[in-house]
């Protein structure tokens, strides 16, 4: 290698390193919004005042545009049988368990997004489409989802679902909290159907102190755990109940937020750029000396 | 790049063989269905479902295919970076592989995303926290440093070689000047593409790893570990080179050659150490966890990773470390199919068998339609590189290399 190709290697190499600096600092700028309000909002859900009647999964399709059919039809149990998740067709679905402590009558338990404070979809997004919002929502943004699906390879929850017998414009498909209808001031579908007040909407603390409020005052009624109060880092939907979660077939997360291992790994590999950038810088200095040997050897000979 | 050691030519064979035309058939097998699901959607050819997000083509056409393509990396970091010249003649094959497996890896991400038609969305909308788009964005730079590294065989092949038809032939010497200033200038550049080659590739292949992490008690314990990154770092560089000896000793077969098995003994030698040090941190890593309490059950989990470790590391490890196999084509292309094979179990492995989601109402088995498509990819990947090498200058022959380096003095640099 010459000398004027020697320096031009030094010059472009600290160009990179400069040019990848810079992108380092944009990039900063274009991360997803993740806000975590003080004043989010939550849904506490008493399982052992629900009654299972289903009318949140009519009132949830007919607020999401999705074919909701007769509300009277959604009076059949047998549905009961199995069990069902939330799918691109009903974003939430109530599953029946057999009776918990201090009582004889079946556990019903709404199933939908749990709106995590350290959303894992939101995390893993390849472009940034979901988000967590001002007022405690996870919503998912139309315009830029490319359909890749690790939204739901991270979710622990196992929530979003995915339009798979659409060929053009397929969604993911999860409960975005009503977001349009409580930008208006409404309260979500589904809370605002409840014959029972199974489900209490209002800012996440407030329902936190209200839960344990129940607890307290009737402990015979009640297991001693708000379920989303920690789990995955806490979560907007919360939980009572009369009996394990575990019996719920709730899953157990840990309450640790699962974006915490792979994010910290992520800024690990690109802290500022630094390892990549001394990578290269390495690499260049092996490949000069080894040049350089080679060509002294040379002209030893 | 001096061509001391090595002088590629193009190959000469018949192109229809009994072996083509099973591929051909392959191909437009996977291209009809490739047709249903970009006309019906992904239901209708994959069984993919809500539980299962993530499939064969996540599995064996993006994460192995980007596995496989390693010897791309690892073989211009030996023959450029440490700059031993006498493995010039397996860099280029290498590129080419590298180069067709992460087409063939782009296309699968195309493919399998089900909003294809706005792939190009990660360049503009960024992610920072998440390693998908690492990934992505280093796939995609990769590729196109991969074809900046391909080009010079390109201008190789037509300098002094421009033949337009028609009246495009008055451009002939325009583009013939073109050529040669592009190679010039690329013989000056090339160091700072080939060591950001080499930068991408352990960065992505590295993400690649992160990638499940996010899936947390989601995945097997066997396979989600936080040094998951790492031990895809290692098994990416330790397959390098058997894939390289793999598609090299297919390629001669393919064409009548010679084996060069001085070269392909002497990479061989290296495997061993890589192997063994990826070995080290996959059982280190399992007994700091203590995860092999999951082996002493037999189910598909524990089977799978038994053979993963035992077929795919262990076996071909022990037989690297023998002179007899270095020295027999027939036995170091089982160990490097080996090396391979376990690779692409491993990737099977993590992204499908490892998964396990908390309810799963369908369980999953690739449809026919899923196998189609990325037996077909694989079929065209194959013809791709059979219609490439016979008309550009990728594969040394043998014992040629004095002759054929007068051919190539027309080269305007060096």
């Amino acid at each position: 290698m010459s000398g004027s190709s020697r320096r031009d290697f030094l010059k472009t190499s600290a160009l990179i390193g400069a040019g990848i600096t810079g992108l380092s600092i944009s990039s900063a700028k274009a991360a997803p919004k993740n806000i975590l309000s003080e004043n989010r909002m939550g849904v506490l859900v008493d399982t052992t005042v629900c009654i299972g009647c289903r009318q949140c999964e009519w009132a949830c399709k007919e607020a999401h545009d999705l074919p909701a059919g007769n509300i009277a039809s959604y009076e059949n149990r047998e549905v009961f049988y199995n069990m069902r998740r939330p799918s691109e067709n009903a974003l939430t679905v109530v599953n029946q368990y057999s009776a918990g402590k201090g009582s004889d009558l079946p556990v019903d338990v709404k199933v939908q997004c749990m709106h995590c404070d350290h959303p894992a979809c939101v995390s893993a997004c390849i472009v940034g489409a979901l988000s967590k919002e001002e007022n405690g929502s996870v919503i998912w943004d139309t315009d830029k989802c490319i359909g890749c699906r690790y939204c739901m390879v991270a979710c622990p929850f196992q929530i979003p679902a995915f339009q798979y017998n659409k060929a053009l414009d397929p969604k993911i498909m999860k409960c975005d909290f009503c977001f349009e209808r409580t930008k208006e001031g409404k309260l979500p579908a589904c809370v605002e159907i409840c014959p029972v007040e199974a489900l209490t909407y209002g800012p996440r603390t407030e329902l936190i102190s209200i839960a344990k409020d129940r607890i307290k005052r009737d402990p015979d009624r009640y297991i001693d755990h708000i379920y989303g109060e920690k789990e995955a880092g806490g979560t907007a939907w919360m939980y009572l109940g009369n009996q394990e979660f575990a019996k719920l077939d709730f899953p157990e997360p840990g309450d640790k937020p699962a974006v915490g291992v792979s994010e910290s790994i992520q800024h690990g590999i690109f802290a500022y750029f630094v390892p990549p950038v001394s990578l290269y810088a390495l690499l260049g200095g092996i490949m000069w000396i080894n040049k350089h040997r080679k060509s002294s050897d040379e002209e030893e000979k | 790049m001096s061509n001391d050691y090595s002088s590629p030519v193009l190959i000469k064979h018949k192109f229809l063989t009994p072996g083509v035309f099973v591929l051909i058939v392959l191909a437009v097998n996977g291209l009809v269905f490739l047709m249903g699901r970009f006309f019906f959607g992904l239901g209708a050819v994959t069984h993919l479902n809500n539980q299962y997000p993530w499939g064969l083509w996540i599995g064996v056409d993006v994460a192995a295919g980007v596995a496989l393509a390693a010897g791309g990396f690892t073989t211009a970091a030996l023959g450029h970076v440490w700059h031993k010249e006498e493995y010039h003649l397996i860099v280029r094959p290498a590129l080419l592989t590298a180069m067709l497996g992460y087409t063939f890896v782009a296309f699968g991400v195309f493919v399998d995303i089900g909003r294809w038609y706005f792939i190009w969305h990660p360049l503009i909308m960024w992610n920072g926290t998440s390693a998908l788009f690492e990934v992505g964005i280093c796939v995609m730079i990769y590729l196109t440093v991969l074809y900046i590294e391909f080009l010079p065989i390109v201008t190789e092949r037509f300098i002094g070689n421009v033949n337009l038809p028609g009246f495009l032939s008055r451009m002939n010497k325009p583009v013939d000047r073109l050529l040669r200033v592009l190679d010039r200038g690329l013989s000056k550049t090339m160091f700072i593409f080939i060591i950001a080659g080499i930068v991408l590739s352990t960065l992505h292949q590295s993400s690649l790893g992160t990638l499940m992490i996010v899936a947390g008690y989601k995945m097997h314990p066997l396979w989600q570990t936080p040094v998951l990154p790492l031990l895809f770092l290692l098994s990416a560089i330790a397959v390098g080179f058997p894939m390289v000896i793999f598609e090299s000793i297919l390629a001669s077969r393919s064409f009548g050659l010679k084996p060069e098995m001085h070269i392909l003994s002497k990479l061989g030698s290296m495997i061993a150490p890589l192997l063994g040090v990826y070995l080290a941190f996959k059982i280190g890593d399992m007994f700091i966890r203590k995860t092999f309490v999951y082996l002493s059950e037999v189910n598909t989990a524990s089977v799978m990773f038994t053979i993963e470790v035992l077929l795919g590391v262990i076996i071909p490890l022990r037989m690297f470390l023998s002179p007899k196999v270095l020295k027999s084509p027939g036995l170091l292309f089982t160990a490097a199919s080996l090396v391979v094979l376990g690779v692409l179990i491993n990737r099977i492995n993590n992204f499908i068998v490892a998964y396990s989601p908390p309810y799963s109402l369908h369980s999953y088995f690739p449809a026919f339609g899923e196998f189609s498509v990325t037996i077909g990819l694989i079929a065209i990947l194959i013809l791709l590189y059979r219609v490439i090498v016979m008309n550009f200058p990728v594969i040394s022959l043998p014992g040629k290399q004095k002759a054929a380096q007068t051919k190539y003095t027309i080269k305007g640099t060096k």
